[in-house]
């Protein structure tokens, strides 16, 4: 199980290490010159000569690498060229929105989903499995804008439970952070619900037909029991995956959502740097994406080892 | 066991009662009967063996007395079935829960799949005493330790925190089988408990079920498709058919005096241990095929420590002429397949030599290897999953023809008086595979393999998933087109019964040896080796010679009743 650990761990280390050749290479390689890339069209030559100092443009490639590699595992990942403050300030200001709605998101997702998947595998066929099905065809198809449009109309606007839109920080207490995550985890929690369930539903049908489940049965075993402590466990690796990198998703951004709440989260950072070609945020934001995937990936893979024996050699 | 020598005398209590049972398709079983009319009886002590080919409804009345149908497509529809009295097809969802374990238990075909992966095994027979007792946790782990000494496991302590996939096949079936008995049911259901099993390790489990019997006074129904099974552990049989009861009577009556057609039938078919007369060698016949001190290691590459090696199969040597039959036998894990595979180069094989006709083609690159491929077919054992489900039954044949450069309606042409051959119709080649049964599946399969004309035909258990008169079939087909053609066979089996039959000349495998090997006359009648023997005397049925219906040699193995 350790050894099984350490191997995950050390094998995510070369994946991020190619990423972060990538995002280097990403601004080297553009054709042209980084400085005037960076700088735009109407900089001076002084300007230029400025920001190549700045960046070491002068220096050979590989040690360009490593010095930019070794300033990150230092937290230094240079200066915004718009606001010219540090990135990882920015992205600190940001993390909390992002994070606290995927968290809510994932978590009444799971709660909501799992059992609504496991009850239309179980009831195969029936009306309440077609009702699910359909409520996820819903959750999959009406975008997400409009249901938070609607969310907000109806909710915020006419009934006035609920601000209209913003973000405060769980450090301002909790009556106010949670008024305003509220409606946003729901409108994203549409989709996220209609995939676990769907999923949870495929691999509960698949499971259901074991000769396990049968042995199960044949013991005496009630139904519920039969489900989740037989069933469930043995369905849940296809499950896992999709929360995994529904996780993912969430965190590295989800700019709609966050525009229709006015958010200042990851994703809105992550579109306004892109559109001012604030490239030092650009990096970050990728470097921050990627290893978010690698981190959930690797909780995956762990989970996928705590859930099913065979899987640790 | 005395009062049981005679099993009509039997007079204790009927732990089960069918009656009249019948079970239709569909949700409210108005559909096709499967099941028309069964009655049966199964006494204390006494076990009852239900006999039968696939589709004969044996399973499905096993599944009904649990209450276990599937409940969208299967229902019982009339009849009843008293489990010590009580009719179970009355009984409420909660009731049978409480039934099940305590008063009825069922093992299980596949002990490979009918554990759950993800628990360890004590807890899984703890599961059934937490249901269904009020015992503490102490109280419960002794009673289970017992129970797993009782069904002979070594080292219980250990095995008991142990997950399924670290435990052999026969292991697992003595978990189930402890599992359900462990409450003492006074009927256990075993549902063709062996069929997964080698022979050692099913001879093991029959005796194991045998001496728990004797000592629990157990009523056992005990389905099965195999004779020898049947001959080795009833007391009474009944045969089924098409969801009926042919005939039902002591083991000795039906095995020596069957009263139906059917019956007779079945107990024809049985292939016999004993060696069928070796067949004149005419004239020198050329040698098609030579393994020569063949070997496949697998290594098992680690980060830390040496590679782990596996030797699937060592020093394998053999020779196969043209119009002869060379069967391989032995028991899961023997590496009897991987030889097979070697040597049609499925897999490479890592040392030795492989001749097919005379030229040396272990060592052919993959490129190389394709002008020779032609003269190597192969037919797998499973026909459910040999043939690609999408692609007719025409197409598949003409294959491999047209990738060496048949014209499509040449290759078609043959394709039909193939099928004719291996007595299909000719129009089956618009057809697609799901359109045919298991036995017609594994014929067009050997008509696949025929399409190349090949002088060697190399058949990987390719009757074990057939019922015994189908089995029978194949086997005689495989036989006409062997004299017809002149090819050579290369036949892979566990079944020393079909190797008996059908080959000239066999080799034993053991742990990827060949620990013997000559022609099958001498080595199944008298082997010299003590694994041969010891996988004769497994075999089960060795005291019936079931096509002459007549017990053979009683001082052998005799048979339990």
């Amino acid at each position: 199980m350790l050894g099984y650990l350490i191997r995950r761990i050390l094998a995510a280390i070369p994946v991020m290490g190619v990423v972060a050749l990538f995002v280097f290479l990403l601004l080297r390689l553009t054709p042209g010159d980084p400085a005037a890339i960076i700088a735009g069209d109407n900089a001076t030559a002084e300007q230029l000569d400025r920001i190549r100092t700045q960046l070491g443009l002068n220096e050979p490639l590989y040690t360009q690498f490593f010095s930019w590699v070794w300033r990150l595992l230092h937290g230094d990942f240079g200066t915004s060229l718009i606001s010219n403050v540090p990135v990882l300030q920015m992205v600190n200001q940001r993390i909390e929105p992002s994070l606290s709605i995927a968290l809510s998101v994932m978590l009444v997702s799971i709660l909501v989903a799992i059992p609504l998947g496991v009850i239309a595998a179980w009831k195969h066929g029936t009306w309440i499995d077609r009702f699910v099905m359909a409520l996820s065809v819903i959750g999959f198809s009406v975008p997400v804008f409009v249901i938070g449009y609607v969310l907000v109309q109806v909710f915020a606007i006419e009934l006035r439970w609920f601000p209209v839109q913003g973000f405060r920080s769980i450090s301002r207490g909790f009556g106010p952070f949670f008024e305003r995550i509220t409606l946003p985890t729901v409108a994203l929690s549409f989709v996220y619900v209609a995939l676990i369930a769907r999923m949870t539903r495929a691999a509960m049908l698949g499971v259901l037909g074991e000769d396990y489940v049968r042995t199960a049965r044949a013991k005496g075993i009630n139904e519920s029991g039969v489900l989740f402590r037989h069933a469930l466990r043995n369905a849940a690796v296809p499950v896992i995956t999709v929360i995994g990198t529904g996780f993912a998703l969430l965190i590295s951004g989800v700019v709609v959502t966050e525009s229709v709440f006015n958010l200042p989260g990851i994703g809105r950072l992550t579109v306004d740097a892109v559109l001012a070609r604030d490239f030092p945020v650009i990096q970050a934001m990728i470097l921050l994406t990627s290893g978010v995937y690698v981190g959930v990936n690797l909780l995956i893979d762990l989970a996928y080892a705590l859930l099913d024996p065979r899987i640790r050699y | 066991m005395s009062e049981l020598v005679n099993p009509t005398v039997n007079t204790r209590p009927i732990a089960l009662e069918i009656e009249n049972l019948v079970v239709g398709v569909g949700k409210s079983g108005t559909g096709k009967k499967i099941i028309d009319g069964i009655s049966l009886q199964v006494r204390q002590g006494e076990t009852l063996c239900v006999v039968g080919e696939s589709g004969s409804g044996k399973s499905v009345t096993s599944l009904s007395t649990m209450g276990l149908l599937p409940r969208d497509s299967l229902k019982a529809i009339g009849g009843s079935i008293k489990l010590v009295g009580e009719d179970v097809l009355q009984a409420s969802d909660r009731r049978l829960r409480e039934l099940r374990a305590t008063t009825m238990a069922m093992i299980f075909q596949e002990p490979m799949t009918a554990l759950n992966p993800v628990v360890p095994v004590g807890k899984q027979i703890d599961e059934v005493l937490r249901t269904h007792t009020s015992l503490g946790a102490s109280a419960r782990r002794a009673r289970i330790l017992d129970m797993m000494e009782q069904v002979r496991l070594p080292d219980v302590k250990r095995i008991f925190a142990s997950y399924p996939h670290r435990l052999s096949g026969g292991q697992r079936q003595r978990i189930m089988i402890a599992m359900a008995l462990v409450l003492e049911p006074k009927l256990l259901i075993a549902d063709e408990p062996t069929t997964a099993l080698d022979v050692t390790t099913q001879a093991q489990i029959l005796k194991l079920m045998r001496d728990l019997q004797k000592d629990h006074g157990t009523a056992v129904l005990f389905i099965t498709h195999d004779m020898g099974v049947v001959a080795d552990i009833a007391d009474r049989v009944a045969v089924m058919r098409n969801g009926r009861l042919v005939e039902t009577g002591a083991l000795k009556d039906i095995l020596s005096a069957p009263t139906q057609d059917y019956t007779r039938n079945l107990l024809s078919s049985v292939p016999s241990l004993i060696p069928r007369a070796a067949r004149e060698e005419a004239g020198f016949n050329p040698v098609v095929l030579e393994a020569n001190e063949l070997g496949k290691v697998y290594r098992e590459r680690s980060m830390f420590g040496k590679p782990r090696e596996v030797h699937a199969a060592q020093d394998v040597t053999l020779t196969l002429r043209k119009g002869r039959t060379l069967g391989i036998v032995g028991e899961s894990g023997s590496g009897k397949s991987t030889v097979a595979r070697c040597i049609v180069r499925l897999i490479d094989p890592t040392s030795g030599g492989i001749r097919l006709a005379g030229r040396e083609i272990s060592d052919l690159s993959r490129h190389a290897l394709q002008p020779h491929r032609k003269k190597i077919q192969i037919v797998f054992q499973d026909p459910y999953r040999s043939l690609n489900p999408r692609i007719t039954i025409g197409e598949s044949i003409c294959e491999g023809p047209i990738n060496f450069g048949t014209k499509h309606s040449v290759a078609m042409a043959r394709a039909r008086e193939l099928l004719e051959l291996v007595g299909l119709p000719p129009d089956a080649v618009s057809r697609y595979p799901h359109q045919f049964s298991g036995g017609q599946r594994q014929r067009i399969a050997i008509a696949r393999a025929l399409a190349l004309d090949p002088e060697v035909l190399v058949a990987d258990e390719a009757v074990s998933a057939l019922d015994v008169s189908v089995q029978a079939q194949v086997l005689r087909l495989l036989d006409d087109i062997q004299t017809r053609l002149g090819i050579a066979i290369l036949f892979i089996t566990h079944d020393l019964r079909v190797a008996a039959q059908i080959c000239d000349d066999v080799a034993v495998m053991q742990h990827g040896r060949v620990v013997e090997q000559g022609p099958a006359a001498e080595v199944l009648a008298n082997p010299q080796q003590p694994y041969t023997r010891q996988l004769l005397d497994a075999a089960p049925g060795r005291g019936w010679d079931f096509a002459n219906f007549r017990a053979v040699d009683g001082s052998t193995t005799v048979p339990a009743a």
